[in-house]
């Protein structure tokens, strides 16, 4: 793991996103989904985005690259650098060329991701066709290659057909080779392997390592399984509220978990082996205790104050920004969890 | 690609697919009175195409001394009070009517498609142009019809002759003043369709707004569409035998199944076959239209399929 995450860091940053903020506009008010969100992306990194439902994981990534239907969401501030440009700030035509070209998404449920009434090849030759220019023969033979890395067999054949021809694995494999279409430098795979079941889980994600070796692409990749992340990814951001609470390289953040909120995540994670002792076995799994937060205001406090066992008077009058605790390490928390007391304020200053 | 290897093992279990259109004519077959309807209409298109090749009268043709003549072996449906063949302007009228008909849907359908999918897409056109579908709705159409016609009538004869004047003038106004039900339903169609995650999909990897809508949208709201233009042609045809009846479509040496019973009803009492023929010709199309639009839509709908 230490071999694979050290080389990351130091990659060039392909991917500088800061201050995201989006809101909903819904028939009970506003909800304020994301409330400021930042990560850098470098070369060949893999970041894993975890957090609940709700947490804003996805919102942030569809903010970014401007797919979210506006009315209801509305993203009142962001900047991302891609390529040296704010693809936030992009016009229409030149952020149709940064999606798909610059940067490939992989959404959830591969079975309703692909349209049901094109034949998975002309969906998968479109991008090809719309960004690089081929002939519809060279966009065919491009995408059977696709199908081939992905591990569809008789790729060729199976361009000829329509996803409900395709397993729930097989889409998904198909949904990756779409957007794997015109090598994008950046992959974000929201929830990949959610819809799926847990031996074609296996096989996706063994794809998605064996893909990263050969084409080297930076990967941002949103789940809410933590063990998924802990054998993927090679920096994590744990998401809470519409806010990043913390942010470290992943043994650090599973090995010493600093805001309240990661580590009680961390501590909800069923043992596969238990403790031994029937009596132990036969527990209740943990959970956090408390509601999600409600996010119709954006946050003047921390927002896991109230679900947090370490609260104390400052955490309901500010909300932490992220502080780093250690190298390559950030949290947003007040409280030092590893001193057991309050954090001196910014003793490092905001990260 | 390892083709050559794949290939032999990956096409022995290949089951054999069934198109999108065999499954649908399959359901289709097990709807008897759509099947009956489209052997109905089946038999009066032929009829109405290659009819005048066989029945080799002159539709025009004044006979003044064989006039208001019963069913004979010459004259199979009579004649009327000039003498001319009934028969063989059924037929003729029947090519008019059915042209009027289908030409009239597909502007209908091409209008009202048009507004319906840039009203279900675009959310700054949804107001105005439902509103604008409204507005179509509200008018009341007999009248404005009239209106229309008697404005353009002469412009346009002169312009493109008497008889394709006309014709382009009625299509124009049945088609411009039946595209509404059709805006509305695919309008709705787009709605949902747009909301699919196929389509954030598609706009995540770079594709064409334009492209969307025709390649992805489109395909997907065809159904409806299908239905709705088979139902049009019914529509078109009732449309224009009124208005042929109100004596305001073609000229009178032009006969349309609406003219024909326009100049039959005067003589309603002496040779009544002239009120019931082509009554008869437009109740049978329009009723064998309608049950083919009814099983077409059951047919298209896989939640009714195979039931």
């Amino acid at each position: 793991m230490a071999a694979r995450g050290a080389p990351a860091v130091d990659g060039r940053c392909v991917l500088d996103v800061e201050d995201v903020r989006t809101r909903f506009h819904t028939a009970d008010g506003v909800v304020h989904a994301v409330n400021g969100v930042g990560f850098r992306l470098h070369e060949g990194e893999l970041l894993g985005v975890v957090g609940e439902s709700g947490s804003g994981k996805s919102v942030t990534m569809l903010s970014m690259l401007g797919l979210l239907p506006t009315p209801p969401a509305e993203v009142v501030s962001g900047r991302a650098r891609f390529d040296g440009v704010d693809i936030m700030r992009l016009g229409r035509d030149a952020l149709r060329q940064v999606r798909g070209a610059g940067v490939g998404f992989v959404f959830q449920d591969p079975m309703t991701s692909l349209n049901p009434v094109l034949t998975v090849g002309y969906q998968i030759a479109e991008p090809l066709r719309a960004h690089l220019g081929f002939s519809k023969a060279e966009a065919w033979r491009r995408a059977a290659e696709l199908l081939d890395l992905v591990g569809i067999p008789s790729p060729a054949s199976r361009l000829r057909e329509y996803p409900h021809q395709f397993s729930g694995g097989m889409r998904q494999r198909a949904m990756i080779a779409l957007a794997l279409a015109c090598e994008p430098k950046v992959l974000v795979a929201d929830e990949p392997t959610t819809a799926l079941d847990v031996t074609v889980q296996a096989q996706i994600l063994d794809l998605v390592r064996k893909l990263r070796r050969e084409l080297g692409m930076a990967i941002v990749w949103i789940t809410h399984d933590l063990g998924v992340v802990a054998g993927l990814a090679d920096r994590v951001m744990v998401m809470y509220g519409g806010l990043v609470v913390e942010r470290a390289d992943v043994e650090a953040l599973y090995l010493r978990p600093r805001h309240p909120y990661t580590r009680a995540l961390l501590g909800t994670l069923p043992s596969v082996t238990g403790s031994g002792n029937g009596q132990e076995a036969r527990k209740r799994l943990p959970s956090i205790s408390g509601q999600p937060p409600s996010l119709t205001t954006a946050p003047a406090a921390c927002p896991f104050a109230p679900r947090c066992g370490h609260a104390f008077a400052r955490c309901w009058r500010e909300n932490p920004p992220l502080l780093k605790v250690a190298g390559g390490h950030e949290a947003a928390c007040w409280f030092d969890v590893e001193a057991g007391a309050p954090r001196r304020q910014r003793e490092n200053g905001p990260a | 690609m390892a083709e050559p290897a794949t290939a032999v093992v990956a096409d022995a279990p290949l089951r054999e697919h069934r198109a999108l259109w065999t499954d649908v004519w399959l359901a289709f077959r097990k709807h008897t009175g759509a099947l009956v309807g489209v052997s109905v209409f089946a038999l009066i298109v032929v009829a109405v195409l290659f009819g005048p090749h066989l029945h080799a009268v002159d539709p025009q043709y004044l006979d003044l001394g064989a006039r208001n003549q019963g069913v004979s072996f010459a004259h199979p449906m009579g004649t009327d009070n000039l003498g001319r063949d009934m028969f063989a302007q059924m037929l003729a009228g029947g090519r008019v009517s059915l042209a009027v008909g289908f030409t009239a849907m597909l502007l209908a359908l091409v209008l009202g498609t048009f507004v319906g999918v840039l009203a279900g897409y675009f959310n700054r056109l949804d107001g105005p142009l439902m509103r604008l579908t409204d507005l179509f709705l509200a008018l009341p159409l007999l009248p404005l019809l009239l209106v229309i016609i008697m404005l353009f009538r002469d412009t346009l004869r002169a312009a493109f002759g008497p008889e394709s004047g006309i014709f382009l003038l009625i299509v124009f106004v049945i088609g411009v003043t039946s595209w509404m039900q059709t805006a509305r339903i695919v309008r709705g169609e787009v709605l949902a369709v747009r909301e699919r995650e196929f389509v954030t999909a598609a706009r995540s990897v770079g594709v064409r707004e334009r492209r969307i809508i025709t390649r992805h949208v489109l395909p997907n709201v065809l159904s409806p569409i299908m239905v709705s233009a088979t139902l049009g042609i019914a529509n078109a045809i009732i449309t224009e035998s009124a208005l042929s009846f109100l004596g305001l479509g073609f000229p009178p040496d032009f006969p349309t199944w609406g003219r024909l019973l326009f100049d039959g009803a005067n003589f309603i009492e002496i040779t009544p076959a002239r009120v019931i023929w082509p009554g008869l010709a437009i109740s049978l199309t329009v009723l064998s239209v309608n049950y083919i639009g009814d099983g077409l839509r059951d047919a298209l709908d896989p939640r009714l399929r195979g039931r």
